[in-house]
């Protein structure tokens, strides 16, 4: 429902530079001012999101339990699933960071057949357009660490390379920038013909779609159609970082509404879903060990339960029990038998 | 109530198509057949919580405090801060939709808010709207809604739709548990005095009386007293097991279905045989019966208020450890709260089997091991002398339960057990069993009477599979390590595969459990007669 919302959002974004930096000559707004307020709002954003994660509690340790338990030794136990000690937690987290662990598990259910009514088939490809996504954002915004960096560090040069080494013709074609605009298209394409997903949609689902895609598109357009100035923009983004600001001559407008759009992803950011990206590490059902039985796990916020007490209890059965033979722990004949 | 149950092919005709209006303009629907029965005044009283009175469903006015939406949203926030879990999984969801068909009651009902995602936008709308800035700003457009009674009937209605299995969390990217979800939800409705009456009559009988139907300790010996008569009679060996008794050295908690419903009995015959037969220092304690904990389906205070009672008993008797039966939800609690709940137990020791010597170190700190470890302990340590072929008139199949698989993983003992008690033993499809088991519908305080529709439909899922073993290996049998599995499968399995017997694990393996100075068994457990084997020809 609010994807017409986001695509005018994304719309406007991309009007506002374009007749900021175009119509009003606005380069300094657009290359230093909002770039920095971007770059307060995500950090400060993101780290009060950090505290607030952090500060909150893990009272009960509720790992989800994904495979056999370390119980009796001759059982296999299935550390990955289900850790039992930090470091087979730290792998079962990182396999979810970097594999997208539980997502590869995805099943979709399929048409009843006589033999069985309910049934999955595998579904992968969830994991694979989501896997490619990550990927190819990784890949490309490590690659532009070069507009950063002097001298460009050997890693990035190596990735630029390994990206790049699908050499066909003049400017050099960098897979991960092509592959991210298929995978963000992929994400949406699902979230609109999947018609469960359409009906759980918001904008807040769409809208980050659609800035991503706009973004990526900005920067092919770049690359492979308008052209830029790489050593002016390298220019400006070394002013940046160092914290001496200027814009110089020679970029083009297209270069000014991808940096928008990177700005407002990155004040976006902190305040939307997207912190799952940060959020996963905390994710109490994947980071946790499962040897509560094993160690005590302490509550800070715990306190005594007010229990129906022994003697309680006894005094409401005592003359039933002792018709029944049952043991007490009061003699019979006590003063309390009077009760 | 059974005149009201549509029939098994109106219920499998399952409309997965969505509705027209979006979810947050679409009202919840209470139907008869789903909901539960409003909780009692008196029951919530017991346990003190507050607002108790006696309400109804069915009616408009839920006779809720003047302040109530203040009540809530003060409780929200209180959770947000003292759960992280609650925090992150309003925050990250991205709403991929991984989890959305891994639901039994999604797949039983086609109804789109028991998508496990949509269950927790009914709670992440209001944390939106009252929480967070672009919520407060922006408001529907961004999924946030404002807090009313229509969204709070919302709440109470899907929150018991959700037996709290986790089946969703091992599916989703980023572990979000709609176990949580549900919990905090109904601890938040609980504030109004919103429980559903299954759940808070057991939890005043459990504080009260010490299990959830209200047995009084000198029916509950009887009741323990008649499964040793009948033990006598299949076995001809009197076992005389001990109550309340101080200085054992075990103490034994399992659910109180155990003891008085069939087909629980059967398995707490099954424990009974086998502790006489390993000669085992334990006591039974009728002021801590129940393992069960529906507290649990309540809130964490009153889970803990009534777990509480477990280590008090085992201090009280002086025994060095306790060991658990087969319960599904109880082992959760007792593997992942119990401890930090009410723990540590500093008067408990590390759990050695008196057989066997095994030390059980992965419960040093609980001091609670499951009956299921520590048969499986026995039988690796060939103390058990077992005739499987007693079982071969059962073609039997393993039902794991949710809350022992996705919260403890313990698969392979019940698995071990089952492989030595009988000769036919088949798996269900891979993907109903193990960490992804299918929940039988009636879970987490559902086992009502009067919501049977939901329970079947809740179920279908794990009866499909029942049935696609059924005709493929000519299945007959069910077996389970949950006590609710144990009432719940019966009624489920005669709705939609007829002719599956459920029984406990225990139950199969007290068939095959060769006793000394046994008569020439004849008959199983259930007083039926065996099949001629080798060892039971008599």
């Amino acid at each position: 429902m609010g994807l017409p919302y986001a695509l005018i959002a994304v719309i406007l974004l991309i009007l506002i530079s374009w007749t900021g930096v175009q119509g009003l000559g606005l380069t300094s707004l657009f290359g230093i001012v909002i770039p920095y307020l971007a770059a307060i709002l995500f950090f400060t954003g993101f780290i009060h999101r950090l505290i607030k994660w952090s500060t909150a509690p893990n009272p009960f340790r509720i790992p989800t339990t994904g495979g056999q338990q370390k119980s009796l030794g001759w059982i296999q136990h299935s550390w990955m699933d289900n850790p039992f000690t930090t470091f087979q937690a730290i792998l079962r987290i990182s396999s979810e960071i970097f594999l997208f662990r539980s997502l590869f598990r995805n099943l979709s259910l399929r048409p009843q057949t006589d033999l069985q009514p309910v049934s999955y088939a595998s579904a992968k490809w969830l994991w694979l357009f989501a896997i490619a996504f990550h990927y190819a954002l990784l890949t490309t915004l490590f690659r532009h660490l070069h507009f950063f960096t002097n001298p460009v560090p050997a890693p990035v040069r190596l990735v630029q390379n390994l990206d790049g080494w699908f050499e066909i013709g003049i400017p050099q074609v960098m897979m991960s920038g092509l592959l991210l605009l298929a995978a963000v298209t992929l994400l949406f394409a699902r979230r609109i013909f999947i018609p469960k997903l359409r009906y759980i949609s918001l904008l807040n689902d769409y809208f980050p779609l659609f800035l991503i895609m706009a973004i990526a598109t900005t920067g092919v357009l770049m690359r492979y159609v308008d052209g830029i100035d790489t050593t002016s923009v390298k220019e400006l983004a070394m002013g940046f970082i160092t914290f001496r600001p200027s814009v110089p001559d020679g970029i083009g407008v297209l270069f000014f509404i991808h940096f928008f759009l990177v700005c407002s992803l990155a004040a976006y950011f902190p305040f939307s879903k997207l912190m799952h990206a940060a959020g996963l590490f905390f994710s109490p059902t994947r980071n946790l060990t499962n040897n509560n039985r094993a160690s005590f796990h302490r509550n800070p916020w715990n306190k005594p339960a007010d229990y129906h007490k022994y003697a309680d209890w006894e005094n409401q059965f005592r003359e039933k029990m002792v018709e029944a033979g049952i043991p007490l722990d009061e003699d019979p004949a006590s003063p309390k038998d009077k009760e | 109530m059974a005149g009201k149950l549509p029939s098994p092919e109106e219920i499998a005709a399952i409309d997965y198509n969505l509705p027209e209006t979006r979810w947050m303009d679409t009202p919840a629907a209470l139907r008869e057949g789903v909901f539960c029965h409003a909780a009692r005044g008196r029951d919530i009283e017991a346990v003190h919580m507050p607002n108790p009175r006696d309400w109804r469903v069915e009616d408009d006015d839920w006779k809720l405090p003047e302040n109530w939406k203040e009540i809530i949203l003060k409780g929200l926030k209180e959770r947000i801060e003292r759960f992280r879990s609650l925090q992150l999984f309003m925050d990250i969801c991205v709403r991929c939709g991984a989890c959305a068909d891994k639901c039994h009651f999604f797949i039983g009902s086609g109804d789109p808010k028991n998508m496990p995602v949509l269950r927790a936008e009914l709670l992440r709308s209001v944390y939106r709207n009252n929480f967070t800035l672009a919520g407060k700003l922006m408001g529907k457009m961004v999924g946030a809604r404002d807090l009313t009674e229509q969204v709070l009937k919302e709440w109470w209605s899907y929150f018991f739709q959700c037996t709290e299995c986790r089946r969703c969390s091992l599916f989703c990217p980023y572990g979000i548990d709609t176990a949580e979800i549900t919990i905090l939800g109904r601890e938040l409705l609980n504030l109004l005095g919103l429980n559903i009456d299954w759940i808070a009559a057991a939890v005043a009988k459990c504080h009260r009386i010490g299990n959830h139907i209200g047995m009084e300790p000198q029916t509950f010996k009887e009741s323990i007293d008649f499964l040793c008569d009948d033990l006598e009679e299949i076995t001809g060996i009197k076992i005389e097991p001990s109550i309340n008794r101080k200085g054992a050295e075990i103490l034994f908690v399992t659910s109180s279905g155990d003891f008085y419903a069939d087909p629980g009995i059967f398995t707490c015959m099954g424990y009974l045989m086998l502790f006489h037969e390993m000669d085992l220092d334990y006591t039974w304690s009728s002021y801590a019966a129940e393992g069960g904990n529906f507290g649990f389906f309540t809130s964490h205070d009153v889970a803990e208020l009534l777990n509480a009672k477990i280590y008090a008993e085992a201090e009280r008797l002086g025994v060095k450890y306790i060991i658990g039966g087969e319960c599904g939800h109880m082992w959760r609690v007792f593997h992942q709260y119990m401890g930090t709940m009410n723990g540590p137990p500093d008067f408990l020791e590390t759990p050695v089997s008196p057989v066997t010597g095994t030390r059980f170190e992965y419960a040093a700190s609980t001091g609670a091991v499951h009956i299921c470890e520590f048969t499986a302990d026995l039988i690796n340590h060939g103390k058990l002398t077992l005739d499987p072929s007693r079982n071969d008139h059962r073609r039997v199949t393993f039902h794991d339960s949710c809350n022992v698989a996705r919260g403890m993983g313990m698969l392979e003992e019940p698995r071990y057990l089952l492989h030595h008690a009988c000769n036919n033993f088949f798996e269900m499809p891979e993907e109903t069993i193990r960490e992804q088991t299918f929940c039988c519908g009636s879970g987490a305080g559902l086992h009502a009477g009067e919501n049977m529709e939901l329970r079947m439909r809740g179920g279908f899922a794990r009866a499909s599979a029942v049935k696609h073993v059924q005709k493929k290996h000519a299945v007959n049998t069910l077996a389970c390590i949950c006590a609710i599995d144990r009432a719940a499968l019966p009624p489920l399995m005669e709705y939609w595969v007829p002719e599956i017997e459920v029984t406990g694990v225990h139950e199969l393996l007290g068939n095959a459990l060769v006793m000394k100075g046994e008569i020439p068994r004849t008959l199983d457990l259930r007083g039926e007669e065996l099949p001629s084997g080798p060892n039971n020809k008599g």
